[in-house]
């Protein structure tokens, strides 16, 4: 029997709530503290959670570190590119406006927020579990009861 | 007097955090031990901001819809631009996160916002301190990984024991 | 739809925020690009076209004065408003042609100073750190500034490490300068913190007329100024704050150090102007006492105490290093003056010395690359193992030290007439005395080059081996450069005179 069987069964009921609390947060951030900084954290903490517990070998076969460099760079692009999406509509950068054109609503600025915080979601958390990759995955040259 | 130090009581802790960050900073030989001094000096200046920007009383600055008959949001205002620059010793990148901010403006005496403005800023700053901070650990990591040792005093004499005219004199770093 | 983008009339329109947007996609597009060559062609595409864009920003300025952009189509003072006009669009047009220059030579340069798995992600680290210094410049909202301050930064320290694999020093270098430049910006968002509740805006142009109308002076805004002047201080290198500079200068890869030392600080420089002369009201009492008593006499001493450490170093890079901190002081004692003369001579120190350091370094790393050398006494005889290079660096170093004829001795000469304009005659005999120091240490590096033998390897004289000639365009690009400019000197005096003027010239 593994001596971690109470935390992998508990991990294992908890980590999807941790990724689905860290969309709540990415979601609730038009109304309210939250946003794409703190939602991509939270979803980083999970994925981190399991590389704790269940070793970073399987960590790396569930978030697979060429998803994480190609999430980092999408993240950004969607951004930005949301930028260029206005350019492309006739407005100036990030003029969310004519995104979803709309007298009596705000709808594009809606739509733009949504789509950059989503960009933000997707850097922030890979980025995060990039830096958590980066740093678990070098071997040490002196055991750890050598120090 | 009393009352003066009770109202600015916040600025004394931020003045304290401050200063412990700093000391923390240069008295210390240890690398990892310096960067926690710098997390203390940045966290002062959030709380710096934080506290600076409460609005006793204030609800969240969102304007709501009151149908068709009402007015739409009145000017509300965006700002605040966060960089987010993440680096670990084998890729750099940023990203670019722009909130939307609320209305700041008091509507006439009716409901008193929050300004969001102070904890945008925050959120920035907070972000550039983690960046920083993971990228310093990496340095760490590496000097580690080289030298042998994260104490600065060992690694100047390292750094002079091979100066001294390239090498030294026995072949192996001490 | 379609067919307005790319007309010129857009893209004069769009090319400041397009000068931070294109780098900020270009890097990370390169930072997963799976081939190196690849990535520098992206690299050099970037800063091309960012040289093309702010030299039509630089047009603009010359023609119309100001150029506004409101992002996101949210006027200032709501929104974060991009702001050019006369003080920093040289700047833009200088990072810019500089991060191109010193790109072609880096398709060498990198091969030989970086790991090959490491390259694409190295260029990915330098764009984002050249648009960080290009939204630093380009920003019109105070806190915009420490957003893109720390974005150059933090890859800056990135980039500095990356050059552990030609000597490990490169890391302990880089962590000092994360260490202090991470202390300098939170300095600087203090400041901006006390500003911000002085007047409740972070817009640039606001804030000053609000700190007018208030009538300027009250303790927050003196303690937001301390603040502000010692972080900037701090990424600039005035003379106490300078610890960093040596070791980042000295260990990082050679296509870092000649863009850094020709930009970064410069850059920092352009924001102490704008913050001092700008946005606090300069004709407040403890901003005129803080000009002549801070910076100016910090400036002589950062110049006396640099050229002295410079004279003993061994190492050429090193040496450079502690020379920039003595023009950095040159350039101080400029802008300490406060008057429309000293401020335009600070800022000519300003673009001149940005080619002087950069023709140097890309030079010391033409030898690097060539020999595997960085002593001093390690450049005998370079005249004959590599002329054209040594040729470049004798120019350069003319240049430095200010001989007629150089860009160095327009800027020079223009800081004598300020100060005896000035009635500073302590400052005419500082800048006198500092030449002749200079005068020392690169006369130490002209007489390793051009009087001494070649060194001998087992009795055999070192051949001739002189530096590709991707790398020979950048360096003599900056030397003919410091020559032109030096005999028909009109430009950069234009533009530095309308930089004063834009600070109001002065006091």
């Amino acid at each position: 029997m593994n001596t971690h069987l109470i935390l992998r069964t508990v991990s294992k009921l908890l980590i999807p709530l941790i990724v689905i609390f860290g969309l709540y947060v990415q979601f609730h951030g038009d109304f309210g503290p939250g946003g794409g900084f703190q939602a991509g954290v939270i979803v980083a903490a999970g994925v981190i959670l399991y590389a704790l517990i269940f070793g970073i070998e399987a960590c790396k076969l569930a978030v697979p570190p060429s998803w994480v460099r190609i999430g980092m760079t999408a993240g950004v692009l969607l951004y930005t590119g949301t930028g260029v999406a206005t350019w492309i509509m006739g407005a100036s950068f990030l003029d969310y406006d004519v995104l979803a054109y709309n007298p009596h609503h705000p709808a594009g600025q809606h739509l733009g927020i949504l789509l950059v915080e989503l960009g933000v979601l997707f850097t922030v958390a890979t980025v995060m579990v990039a830096v958590f990759y980066a740093f678990a995955s070098r071997t040490p040259d002196l055991k750890d009861g050598d120090w | 007097m009393l009352t003066m130090i009770a109202e600015h009581f916040n600025y004394g802790v931020v003045i304290i955090l401050m200063m412990t960050g700093l000391y923390v900073v240069f008295a210390s030989d240890n690398m990892v031990k310096k960067l926690v001094g710098l997390s203390v000096f940045q966290t002062s200046v959030f709380l710096l901001y934080i506290t600076m920007g409460k609005v006793r009383g204030g609800v969240p600055p969102i304007i709501e819809p009151t149908g068709d008959g009402g007015h739409e949001p009145v000017a509300s205002a965006g700002h605040g631009e966060a960089a987010i620059s993440h680096a670990s010793e084998q890729a750099s990148h940023g990203a670019e996160h722009a909130a939307q901010a609320g209305d700041h403006a008091v509507q006439a005496a009716e409901i008193l916002y929050s300004n969001p403005l102070p904890h945008v800023l925050i959120l920035t700053a907070i972000v550039v301190g983690v960046a920083t901070l993971a990228v310093g650990l990496a340095l760490v990591v590496r000097v580690r990984e080289v030298y042998g040792t994260i104490e600065e005093a060992e690694i100047d004499a390292i750094n002079y024991a091979f100066d001294l005219e390239g090498y030294n004199p026995e072949g192996e770093i001490r | 739809m379609l067919s307005a983008i790319l007309s010129p009339e857009w893209i004069v329109r769009e090319a400041p925020v397009a000068l931070i947007v294109l780098p900020l996609m270009m890097a990370v597009i390169t930072a997963i690009l799976p081939r190196e060559r690849l990535a520098w062609l992206v690299v050099m595409g970037t800063t091309i076209a960012c040289s093309v864009l702010s030299f039509i920003v630089l047009r603009e300025v010359l023609a119309n004065g100001v150029v506004d952009y409101a992002l996101g189509g949210w006027e200032p003072p709501l929104g974060i408003a991009l702001h050019v006009d006369g003080l920093n669009a040289p700047i833009l047009f200088l990072i810019s042609v500089i991060g191109a220059l010193c790109t072609l030579y880096a398709m060498r340069s990198v091969t030989a100073e970086v790991e090959p798995k490491k390259r694409p992600p190295f260029y990915a680290a330098f764009l984002v750190s050249f648009a960080g210094l290009l939204g630093m410049v380009i920003t019109g909202d105070a806190f915009n500034v420490f957003v893109f301050l720390e974005v150059s930064s933090i890859s800056t320290y990135v980039l500095v490490a990356m050059g552990s694999s030609r000597d490990r020093r490169a890391l302990n270098s880089a962590y000092n300068y994360l260490i202090l430049g991470s202390i300098g910006a939170t300095f600087f968002v203090i400041g901006l913190g006390f500003l911000f509740m002085e007047t409740g805006t972070l817009n640039m142009i606001d804030i000053a007329a609000t700190l007018k109308a208030a009538g300027g002076g009250s303790r927050v805004v003196q303690v937001a100024f301390a603040f502000i002047v010692v972080g900037l201080g701090l990424k600039l290198a005035m003379f106490p704050l300078h610890l960093w500079l040596p070791g980042a200068y000295a260990y990082s890869p050679s296509y870092v150090t000649a863009f850094l030392a020709a930009t970064a600080t410069k850059a920092a420089l352009y924001l102490l102007l704008r913050f001092v002369f700008t946005i606090f009201d300069p004709s407040a009492d403890f901003i005129i006492s803080s000009l002549t008593w801070l910076l100016a006499v910090l400036g002589v001493v950062g110049m006396f105490a640099a050229s002295l450490q410079a004279i003993f170093q061994n190492d050429a890079r090193r040496l450079l290093a502690f020379s920039s901190v003595a023009q950095i002081g040159y350039m101080l004692l400029g802008i300490g003056m406060g008057t429309a003369l000293g401020l335009t001579a600070g800022y000519t120190h300003l673009l001149g010395h940005a080619m002087t350091k950069g023709a140097l370094f890309l030079c010391l790393g033409a030898v690097w690359y060539r020999y595997g050398i960085t002593r001093v006494s390690e450049l005998n005889g370079l005249m004959k193992t590599m002329p054209l290079t040594a040729t470049a660096m004798i120019i350069a170093g003319l240049s430095l030290i200010g001989v007629p004829g150089t860009i160095g001795f327009i800027s020079k000469w223009a800081l004598l007439t300020a100060a005896a304009d000035n009635g500073w005659w302590w400052a005419v005999g500082a800048i006198v005395a500092t030449s002749i120091l200079a005068l020392i240490y690169i006369g130490r590096m002209l007489e390793a080059i051009l009087l001494q033998e070649p060194p001998k390897i087992d009795g055999e004289t070192v051949a001739r081996n002189e530096a590709p000639l991707t790398m020979l365009i950048p360096m003599w690009t900056l030397a003919l450069a410091c020559i032109y400019f030096g005999i028909n000197s009109a430009w950069p005096i234009e533009l530095a005179g309308r930089a004063a003027a834009v600070l109001g010239g002065g006091l």
